[in-house]
C-alpha cells in the first residue's frame, strides 16, 4: 500500500487553535475522538477528511465550543478565548435558516445577537451578501430558495461577522453535483479574497483535494488523525485544475490515504 | 411553470366546491326540515319550522343579541386569560425544568377532569360572573399549555447551536428562536382553545342558569327549556353555532395570516 507524503513543516506564524490529547467520549460510551492532536494554521484551508463516524464534525463542534472535551484541551494561542463567540463563524451540515424571517434577517442574526447598530449591520449584510451573490434575494423567505442559495444564505451569515476562523461541517453534502461544484468554486475565491482560515470537514475526497492546501484524514471510531497531506497545487484553482493529471493523482493519493485509514493502523 | 395555469384553475374549482357544497346541503337539509314540519303538522313546541326560528331571531333580535354579547364578552375574556396564562406557563415550563415537573400533573388534572362537573362547584365557591369566565378559562387553558410547550421543545437542534455559538441570552433565545419557532404550534393551540372557552362559557352559564342568575345566550336557552319557548331556544343555538363558527374562523385567519409567509400548514394543500 502506497504510503503519502510526510506532511510539510508547520507554516510560519503559529496556529490558531490546537488540540492536544483532545477525546471525546458520549454518554452513551460511544468514543468519538481518542488523542486526537491537530493544529490549525492561520490562512489555511484545512479539510478534514474521514468516512461517516469519524468524529470529524465532533472536532468542529469542539473548535466552535459547542462541545467540551472529555479529555485533553482545545487551545487558543492568541487567548482569544472571551471573543471567540466573534471569531468563529460556524456552517452547519443543513442550511439551519429561521423559516419564519427572510434571508436579510437569517443572515444579520449574528449582530443582532451582538447588538451591532442597525446601520453598521445592515452595510455588513448588504456586503455579505453581494459576496455570495444573494443580492437580489435579500427579501425572500428560505423556503423560497434552492438548496444551493440555502447555502450560500448559511455561508453569508456565517461571515456577517467577519470571523477570523470558518467553521464548515459537511456544507455541500446535499447539494448535487453542479452545485456543489459551483459552490466549491465560489467557497475557493471568498477564500482568497477575505484570507480566512478555513476548516471544512467532507467525507469527499475529490471535494478536499479541490478546495484545501492541507488535507488531514482520519480514522473512524474512535477518531483521530491518521496522515495528513499537503496539497501545493496553487490557487486559483477552477476546472482546468479539475481535470488535470495533477488533480487525479492528488486524489488518488487522498483516496489511498483514507482506505489505508479505514483499514486500521498504518 | 406552464403547467401551472391549468393546476391553477383546477384548484380555484376545487375551493369553489368546498364553499358551495355545504351551502348547497345546508339548504336541502333545511327544505327537508320545512316539509317534515308542514307534512305531518309539527307542533311548534317540539320542531319549530326554519321559517319560524328566523322570525323568532328577528323579533327576539334585542333579548338575544345583549345575551349574545353577554356569552361572547366572558368567551372572549377566559380565552384571552387561557392564551395568556397557557404561553405564559408553557415558557415558564421552558425555562425552569423543576416548575415544569411540579406543575404540569395538574394542568393534566384540570384537563381530565370534566367541565361538567367542576361547573356547579364553581357557582358555589365564585361570584357568577367569576364562576363562567373560570369555566371558560379552565378547558382553554390546557390546549395553549400543551401546544404551546410542544412548539417550545421543537426548535431546531441547529439552530439552538448557532445561538449558543453567538452567545445569545437566555431572552434572545426566546424571544428570536423558540416563539417564532413555537408560532405554528401556538396558532393550533389558538384554534382549539377559541372554540373551547366558548363551550365552557355555555357549560357554566347552563349551570349557573339552575341558580337563577344570568343573562347568557346558553342561560336563555335553559329559560326556553323551562318555558317551553322551543323557537327561541332554536334561535339560541343558531347564534351560538354562529358565533362559534365565527371564532373557528377568525382564528384560522389570524393563523394564516401569521404563518403564511414560511409555514407549511399555510402554503395550500397541494404539496
Amino acid at each position: 500500500m502506497a504510503h503519502p507524503s510526510p506532511a510539510p513543516p508547520p507554516l510560519s506564524g503559529g496556529v490558531v487553535v490546537s488540540l492536544r490529547g483532545v477525546g471525546k467520549t458520549y454518554a452513551n460510551g460511544v468514543v468519538a475522538l481518542d488523542h486526537l492532536d491537530l493544529d490549525v494554521r492561520p490562512g489555511e484551508f484545512l479539510s478534514l477528511l474521514g468516512p461517516s463516524g469519524c468524529g470529524k464534525s465532533t472536532a468542529l463542534r469542539l473548535i466552535a465550543g459547542l462541545s467540551e472535551p472529555t479529555a485533553g484541551t482545545v487551545e487558543w494561542p492568541r487567548d482569544a478565548t472571551s471573543e471567540r463567540a466573534h471569531e468563529i463563524g460556524f456552517v452547519f451540515q443543513e442550511p439551519t435558516l429561521m423559516p419564519w424571517t427572510t434571508v436579510t434577517s437569517n443572515v444579520r442574526l449574528p449582530l443582532d445577537l451582538q447588538h451591532l447598530d442597525p446601520g453598521k449591520a445592515a452595510v455588513r449584510v448588504d456586503a455579505a451578501l453581494e459576496r455570495v451573490g444573494l443580492a437580489d434575494f435579500a427579501g425572500v423567505y428560505p423556503r423560497e430558495l434552492s438548496g444551493g442559495m440555502k447555502m450560500r444564505t448559511s455561508i453569508a451569515r456565517a461571515l456577517v461577522t467577519e470571523p477570523s476562523l470558518l467553521l464548515m461541517d459537511e456544507p455541500f453534502a446535499a447539494l448535487d453535483e453542479i452545485t456543489r461544484f459551483k459552490l466549491n468554486d465560489d467557497l475557493l475565491s471568498l477564500w482568497a479574497s477575505l484570507r480566512k482560515t478555513v476548516v471544512f470537514v467532507t467525507h469527499s475526497v475529490f471535494e478536499s483535494v479541490y478546495l484545501s492546501n492541507r488535507i488531514v484524514v482520519m480514522t473512524p471510531s474512535p477518531g483521530r488523525v491518521f496522515t495528513e497531506l499537503a496539497i501545493g497545487a496553487p490557487h486559483p484553482r477552477d476546472r482546468k485544475f479539475r481535470t488535470s493529471a495533477e488533480y487525479a493523482a492528488l486524489c488518488r493519493q487522498a483516496s489511498e490515504a483514507l482506505a489505508a485509514a479505514a483499514g486500521g493502523e498504518p | 411553470m406552464n403547467a401551472e395555469p391549468t393546476e391553477r384553475r383546477r384548484k380555484r374549482g376545487e375551493d369553489a366546491l368546498r364553499i358551495l357544497l355545504p351551502i348547497a346541503f345546508l339548504a336541502v337539509g333545511v327544505l327537508v326540515w320545512d316539509l317534515i314540519v308542514r307534512l305531518y303538522d309539527i307542533k311548534p313546541f317540539l320542531l319549530p319550522s326554519p321559517g319560524l326560528v328566523f322570525a323568532t331571531l328577528v323579533s327576539d333580535w334585542p333579548l338575544l343579541f345583549q345575551s349574545l354579547l353577554v356569552t361572547l364578552t366572558t368567551t372572549l375574556e377566559g380565552f384571552l386569560l387561557a392564551v395568556v396564562g397557557g404561553v405564559g406557563l408553557a415558557i415558564l415550563f421552558n425555562l425552569s425544568r423543576l416548575v415544569e415537573y411540579s406543575l404540569y400533573p395538574y394542568a393534566v388534572i384540570l384537563q381530565v377532569t370534566p367541565v361538567v362537573a367542576i361547573a356547579p362547584l364553581l357557582i358555589v365557591w365564585l361570584p357568577q360572573h367569576a364562576a363562567v369566565l373560570a369555566c371558560a378559562w379552565i378547558v382553554a387553558f390546557f390546549p395553549m399549555l400543551a401546544n404551546t410547550t410542544l412548539g417550545l421543545h421543537s426548535v431546531d437542534r441547529n439552530l439552538v447551536d448557532l445561538f449558543r455559538l453567538y452567545r445569545a441570552s437566555l431572552g434572545q433565545v426566546l424571544w428570536r428562536l423558540k416563539l417564532p419557532a413555537a408560532l405554528p404550534y401556538i396558532m393550533g393551540g389558538l384554534k382549539i382553545a377559541g372554540g373551547l372557552s366558548l363551550i365552557g362559557a355555555v357549560v357554566a352559564e347552563i349551570a349557573a342558569g339552575a341558580a337563577g342568575a344570568g343573562s347568557g345566550l346558553a342561560w336563555r336557552i335553559s329559560e326556553s327549556q323551562y318555558r317551553l319557548n322551543v323557537p327561541r331556544m332554536f334561535a339560541a343555538l343558531v347564534l351560538l353555532s354562529v358565533a362559534g363558527i365565527v371564532i373557528y374562523f377568525a382564528l384560522s385567519l389570524l393563523s394564516y395570516l401569521v404563518l403564511r409567509r414560511w409555514h407549511e400548514s399555510a402554503l395550500g394543500r397541494d404539496t
